[in-house]
């Protein structure tokens, strides 16, 4: 029979593609997944509003509740409330410095305009010696960034609230 | 109030659309290749951008199906996107200042929508005013790098604002569709948001030590479906697959 455990689980297989150690529930884009009259309704949100991702993900959800003969389901899309950073988990944050991408780190708010950039750790040597070389890096949810002590480029997966 | 709504998101959507489809010009044809990435990203959170505002909007309309078909399938005409996005991307300085003209209003136009009383466009406004507050940055800072970097890059960044400044007084024109969303708490008095955008442009004018024209501008009539002479060839390119094959997917 299927549980609500039981589709958790299989989601969790469901991976981001562009940061493939991420799943869809470490990333905070499951909202929900409930049972509603005679169907399992699954809830997802985007990080960004035109994040092409969500396309795959949304076919690789399909892929996978087939794979499991889960076969009752609709797929929802939510945009409020509105994904933020802090939607993923502590261990999702872990995963994407051990994958050499530097997770959010508390930002100032957005709405100052003029702000000093935030330190952000280099994800590899751990130094605090680094800066931002673009606001926008390899895709919309990350800023790029160079470590000035190993001189590595790095993804910072932006803060977004 | 229906009609109202669709006319009010059309005005937005297409905003987005048609600036994204601009900035996605510059794709390959960056400065640098971090402002290439930027650039291009900031087209994808547009696009993306319109592309909700129009599913909504499909809903409210028995003529297109879906936000592919607005987005697609509309003739020049029917499309109410202000004639500032549609204004060529010119030098970097040109696509820089009308990016930050339109992100000074973007912004505070998002933070009064994500309290309206139509729940779906707040939905809508309080996603995309994350994504503009971090075009708004990027515009601004580049705005000052610009206006206080060289000679010729000052030169540039001042012919830019005297340009693009006649285009930005129609954002802020109240037309029947914006004063019946007003009455209803659906969409803020746009009227009230030119002082926001002003301090804003005043701010970053100074830091970046440009002048703003002392005329007022021109009142545009993009809103209303008439568009600069621009606006042809974006659609043509931009429609070209789906008119040559229609229903055509990739």
């Amino acid at each position: 029979m299927v549980t609500k455990d039981f589709l958790l689980t299989i989601l969790s297989e469901v991976k981001d593609p562009e940061v493939p150690v991420l799943s869809i529930l470490d990333l905070g884009i499951l909202r929900d997944v409930n049972f509603e009259k005679d169907e399992w309704s699954i809830v997802i949100t985007p990080t960004y509003s035109g994040c092409p991702a969500m396309h795959t993900i949304e076919a690789e959800i399909h892929a996978t509740l087939k794979k499991y003969q889960v076969d009752t389901y609709s797929i929802s899309t939510v945009l409020s409330p509105a994904w933020t950073t802090d939607w993923i988990t502590e261990e999702g944050k872990q995963k994407l410095e051990a994958y050499g991408i530097a997770p959010p780190v508390d930002e100032v708010d957005k709405r100052v305009l003029f702000s000093t950039p935030t330190v952000v750790p280099c994800p590899l040597c751990k130094s605090e010696l680094t800066k931002m070389i673009s606001q926008f890096g390899s895709t919309a949810c990350k800023a790029h960034y160079q470590c000035l002590t190993c001189k590595e480029p790095f993804d910072y997966f932006k803060c977004l609230r | 109030m229906e009609e109202s709504t669709y006319t009010f998101l059309l005005r937005l959507g297409d905003d987005s659309l048609i600036l994204g489809q601009r900035l996605s010009e510059w794709c390959g044809h960056g400065p640098i290749l971090e402002e290439d990435i930027a650039m291009t990203n900031i087209a994808l959170d547009l696009i993306g951008q319109a592309t909700n505002i129009y599913t909504y909007a499909a809903g409210l309309t028995p003529d297109f199906n879906d936000a592919d078909a607005l987005a697609f399938l509309r003739f020049e005409h029917q499309y109410l996107n202000a004639i500032l996005v549609e204004q060529p991307n010119g030098n970097f300085a040109d696509t820089l200042v009308r990016q930050f003209f339109f992100d000074a209003f973007r912004v505070p136009l998002f933070e009064h929508l994500q309290d309206s009383k139509d729940t779906s466009l707040a939905a809508i406004a309080e996603k995309s005013l994350k994504e503009s507050r971090y075009h708004l940055k990027h515009s601004s800072e580049w705005v000052i790098r610009l206006g206080d970097g060289t000679e010729l890059s000052h030169e540039r960044a001042q012919l830019a604002v005297f340009d693009l400044w006649r285009y930005t007084q129609e954002l802020f024109h109240m037309d029947t569709a914006e004063q019946k969303l007003l009455a209803q708490d659906i969409a803020p008095n746009l009227e009230n948001l030119r002082g926001i955008w002003l301090e804003t442009v005043e701010t970053v004018m100074e830091k970046a030590t440009l002048k703003l024209p002392t005329n007022q501008g021109f009142f545009g009539a993009g809103r209303l479906g008439r568009h600069s002479e621009h606006m042809g060839y974006i659609l043509a390119q931009m429609q070209y697959m789906q008119r040559a094959y229609p229903g055509m997917e990739w």
